[in-house]
């Protein structure tokens, strides 16, 4: 690190519901934080079952030290369910970013911060014939928009990650977020 | 967490980080009876360890889990395995008698919300006393609990070399956090990690004893198979390891048992101290809160506030010489923890005899909701009594 850069630490809530697929995301999004030779925290939080509750991932990614490794105060929210978005946007930066699947999020609350809001869920049943990779098109949706690790370092993190024979699947699910978000930046320069 | 950002940095998980620890250290079985938040521990093992010529076996219960360790471990091998608090509770009997046998185990406690079954996804720190005093009758005790994952792996690396070196069950604390979380990390080279075996003995088998009869720890042990022949049991022995009443050889027996431990204090104690040096106010504590805790002594210090953090490595035996020497001539002392006041007891009795020590102010800061303390409202804490 060379002292003239500055110093980041961005803070991520994945949110929604068990069965989403969130933790994994959160995990494949630090995954590629590594690769990117950025320090990083993944942690989350869970029901005792396995499908249905409230779950969540928390990453932080920094290129400096830090200690606690619980996100809260989000500089990123991403949620995928109503009660997750409530909960969970009382402690969103107001100059942060919330991306919500409003395929359930039918109410987005007033914030400060910055709002994407796509059907997630439903994108992915339309054009891939499943809502299970619905947390890597959004993850590609959130990493597009943000910034926050390389493509290049998530692709390759999804292939890493995911059995493979879901690989294409997956990676499909991923540039559909990526076309996503840049549909949204071409737009946002038009108007 | 690791400070130098290279390509050797990997993504670890806690509970695999103590996996992957214990396997440097040179793990042969293990056996265990799967629970969260320890599951994936047992998991990751019962692929690596057949790989490595080890054993894993699944057990019917926790009771049957520690029996399979000790006995594995009196055959030469060594070995661990991993609960939960639940699970911790039905170990307390098998973990008197490899402490009695002296028959070296480690024992990975990766403690949820209690009491009873709790809360399964959540942490607490609930564990602190049981770990010390949970088996009856008077026990030494060497108990653990890292931070990071790094510091997972590398007392994992550590719980089994004392558990070697001083023939005891060694218990390895962790949390569900702690136990889940993943970070990246840098292992360590593992040509320059010591690893400890046992010394095995050069006397004819019949003059073979199984404990030594003066106050001696480490002493050349056999294992079961290699000729020598001994009696295990978890009655008062004497030093071929036979039953006996006699109040001079069980009183022998029992000292040693405790200086073991109380000898070699400063081999046993890990301390880390951060910003102790100018400190006014100091945060005592443990585990994954003192993440929580180190981060609030950054936030108060960018405020102007003089805090430092004392964080034991080991928990048991309790560092209190070195708490002693740090707390001298502090004030004002928090305690965060994840429980209804376990660290905070021991901390007041290491204390209380100094001679001003009424003038001391020890703060309990506690939750047991399932959720961490986070350094917001520890340094809401430092506001309050500074």
């Amino acid at each position: 690190m060379t002292p003239n850069n500055k110093t980041f630490k961005n803070e991520l809530r994945l949110s929604g519901s068990g069965g989403q697929g969130l933790i994994t995301a959160g995990i494949i999004l630090a995954k590629a934080a590594v690769i990117d030779r950025l320090n990083v925290t993944q942690t989350q939080s869970y029901g005792p079952e396995s499908r249905g509750g409230a779950s969540r991932a928390d990453v932080i990614i920094s290129n400096t030290d830090f200690y606690y490794p619980e996100a809260t105060n989000f500089d990123i929210l991403l949620t995928l369910t109503q009660e997750a978005c409530d909960k969970y946007v009382v402690n969103l930066k107001s100059n942060g970013i919330l991306i919500a699947d409003n395929t359930q999020v039918k109410s987005i609350p007033l914030v400060e911060a910055k709002v994407y809001e796509y059907p997630f869920t439903d994108i992915a049943i339309k054009k891939l014939g499943t809502a299970l990779p619905t947390n890597i098109m959004s993850l590609g949706f959130l990493v597009k928009i943000t910034n926050i690790v390389s493509e290049k370092s998530l692709k390759e993190a999804v292939k890493n990650s995911v059995k493979s024979q879901y690989v294409d699947l997956n990676m499909k699910a991923l540039r559909l977020g990526f076309k996503l978000a840049e549909d949204n930046m071409k737009n946002k320069e038009k108007k | 967490m690791s400070k130098k950002k290279t390509s050797k940095m990997v993504l670890m998980q806690g509970n695999e980080a103590i996996a992957r620890g214990a396997l440097a250290a040179g793990l042969n079985f293990f056996a265990g009876y799967p629970i969260t938040p320890s599951t994936e521990i047992a998991e990751i093992l019962s692929v690596e360890l057949p790989k490595n010529n080890g054993s894993f076996i699944q057990m019917e219960d926790e009771i049957a889990s520690i029996s399979a360790i000790i006995g594995a471990s009196l055959a030469g091998a060594k070995t661990m395995t991993a609960t939960s608090g639940p699970g911790f509770s039905l170990m307390q009997e098998g973990i008197g008698f490899a402490k009695m046998t002296e028959t070296p185990c480690v024992v990975v406690n990766v403690m949820r919300g209690g009491p009873s079954t709790g809360l399964p996804t959540k942490p607490s720190q609930a564990d602190i006393m049981q770990s010390r005093w949970g088996s009856h009758g008077d026990n030494p005790a060497i108990v653990l609990y890292p931070n990071s994952v790094l510091e997972s792996y590398e007392l994992a690396i550590r719980a089994i070399n004392l558990a070697e070196k001083y023939r005891t069950c060694v218990v390895l604390l962790s949390d569900e956090v702690l136990g889940h979380m993943r970070e990246a990390i840098t292992l360590p080279d593992l040509s320059k990690v010591k690893i400890v075996q046992r010394i095995k003995p050069n006397v004819p088998p019949e003059w073979y004893k199984h404990y030594p009869d003066k106050q001696k720890y480490r002493t050349p042990v056999a294992s079961y198979g290699e000729g020598y022949r001994f009696h295990v049991t978890g009655l008062a022995h004497d030093s071929y390891g036979y039953p006996t009443n006699k109040s001079s050889e069980v009183g022998v027996m029992m000292e040693r048992l405790k200086k073991k431990i109380t000898h070699h204090v400063d081999d046993l104690i890990q301390l880390e101290s951060f910003m102790m040096e100018d400190a006014k106010i100091a945060l005592f504590s443990a585990g994954i809160i003192s993440r929580a805790a180190k981060e609030a002594v950054v936030l108060a210090r960018r405020h102007g506030i003089k805090v430092g953090l004392l964080r034991p490595l080991t928990i048991w035996p309790f560092p209190e010489e070195a708490i002693r020497k740090y707390f001298a001539n502090i004030k004002t002392i928090i305690v965060p923890e994840l429980n209804q006041g376990q660290l905070i007891l021991q901390l007041k009795r290491s204390l209380q005899d100094i001679s001003d020590h009424r003038h001391r102010n020890i703060i309990p800061m506690q939750k047991n909701n399932g959720l961490l303390i986070n350094p917001e409202e520890i340094f809401k804490k430092i506001k309050e009594v500074r």
